[in-house]
């Protein structure tokens, strides 16, 4: 296993459908001679409480893969965007209930990821986490979380 | 490099305090929406205090053991939540001057701090849009939420004038090209065209309180380190 493919496997806390390689978080990986590994991450927003989790997990999982000297360094430019999530993960948000990135203010109805209507609104750009909005859907009734662009 | 390093605590105590006060309203908010909507922000602001108090320092000993005298933020942000219209007002004057000074930011020089500002430039236009919706609710809507805010605002215009005074720390850094003169013209502007639209009055520029800057605060900010702080000054290296 390459130290790209232990990282497919550490889930970001709080959007565990996704990897952190999924969400553009992981931006550099580099092994030096000795094998000692430099995992290079950037937060989604500055606030994000997840990152302490993300940086201990990732160095668990490649101790766990053989892996034992790893760094883990966090990086903020160039910032975080959207465009950085992968085009399959936009599939894994959808199936796990939450609408993939779209740019706020909507400027296209959203398609609800429960029911495939477009007869959503927008509750608040705020959601439960930083990274989300709080969508609504008038044909399957149902409260959705939209990821937010930027 | 002292200038430097004074300038990162300044924009990290502003958003610190700023994003403490918005804390307290957690659990307390009109709507749930709205309670999470101040936590999110409160979140961002305390998330780029973290990164901005990073390239002064260590932030935990920046936050948490220095006293009112040596916090450098700007008194508008100290002063106590009051009603939700002040917590708004409050916020979209400090958001819309934050985001002028952040883009500006971005194209600095320092890379690390650029970057930064890059990131929140970003959040920062979610809290001028979030912020300025309601200050249209606010004014426009029924003869108590305008009163409140007209109150707000009369209360607050004193304040914002500290947002954009240059001192011997923001000039070495401007000649150095590192960070950009804030001319508080186009913030004018904004705040101006948003005020006008939710049928409110821009009050007259008077005296304008000052002193953050050089560690002088109000009462309340002292009030708040003390919650703040106490965890930390109790039980000193305290994890969790």
């Amino acid at each position: 296993m390459v130290v790209w493919d232990v990282l497919e496997t550490v889930m970001d806390p709080e959007v565990p459908a996704l990897s952190v390689v999924d969400l553009g978080i992981v931006r550099d990986v580099e092994v030096d001679a000795d094998g000692a590994v430099t995992v290079s991450i950037t937060p989604t927003y500055s606030g994000c409480p997840a990152m302490q989790a993300i940086h201990d997990d990732i160095i668990a999982a490649l101790r766990a893969g053989g892996w034992p000297n790893v760094h883990v360094r966090t990086v903020y430019a160039p910032a975080w965007s959207t465009d950085w999530v992968k085009p399959e993960a936009r599939q894994k948000l959808a199936a796990y209930g939450i609408a993939p990135p779209e740019l706020v203010p909507l400027t296209r109805p959203v398609v609800c990821p429960f029911c495939g209507s477009r007869e959503t609104a927008m509750r608040s750009e705020f959601g439960p986490t930083a990274c989300k909005a709080l969508m609504y859907c008038r044909a399957c009734e149902q409260p959705f979380e939209l990821f937010k662009a930027i | 490099m002292e200038a430097l390093r004074t300038y990162c605590v300044r924009l990290a105590d502003d958003r610190l305090v700023l994003g403490h006060r918005l804390s307290e309203w957690c659990g307390h908010a009109p709507i749930l929406e709205e309670d999470i909507a101040l936590a999110n922000i409160a979140l961002d602001l305390i998330g780029q205090a973290n990164l901005f108090y990073g390239l002064a320092g260590d932030p935990d000993q920046l936050a948490y053991l220095r006293d009112a005298i040596d916090y450098q933020n700007a008194l508008i942000v100290e002063l106590p939540k009051g009603d939700f219209a002040f917590t708004i007002i409050r916020q979209f004057l400090f958001s819309a001057a934050a985001l002028y000074q952040m883009e500006a930011l971005s194209r600095s020089t320092n890379a690390d701090l650029g970057g930064i500002a890059a990131k929140a430039t970003k959040e920062t236009r979610y809290h001028v849009r979030h912020a300025g919706d309601w200050v249209l609710k606010l004014g426009d809507g029924t003869d108590e939420s305008h009163r409140r805010a007209q109150d707000a605002l009369n209360a607050l215009w004193r304040y914002t004038g500290e947002l954009f005074l240059m001192d011997a720390v923001d000039e070495t850094l401007i000649a150095e090209r590192v960070v950009p003169r804030l001319d508080p013209a186009p913030w004018r502007e904004t705040v101006t065209d948003v005020i006008h639209r939710a049928t409110l009055t821009v009050p007259d520029d008077g005296y304008m309180q000052r002193g953050g800057r050089q560690g002088r605060h109000t009462e309340a900010l002292g009030h708040l380190l003390s919650e703040m702080q106490i965890l930390q000054r109790s039980h000193p290296g305290a994890k969790w």
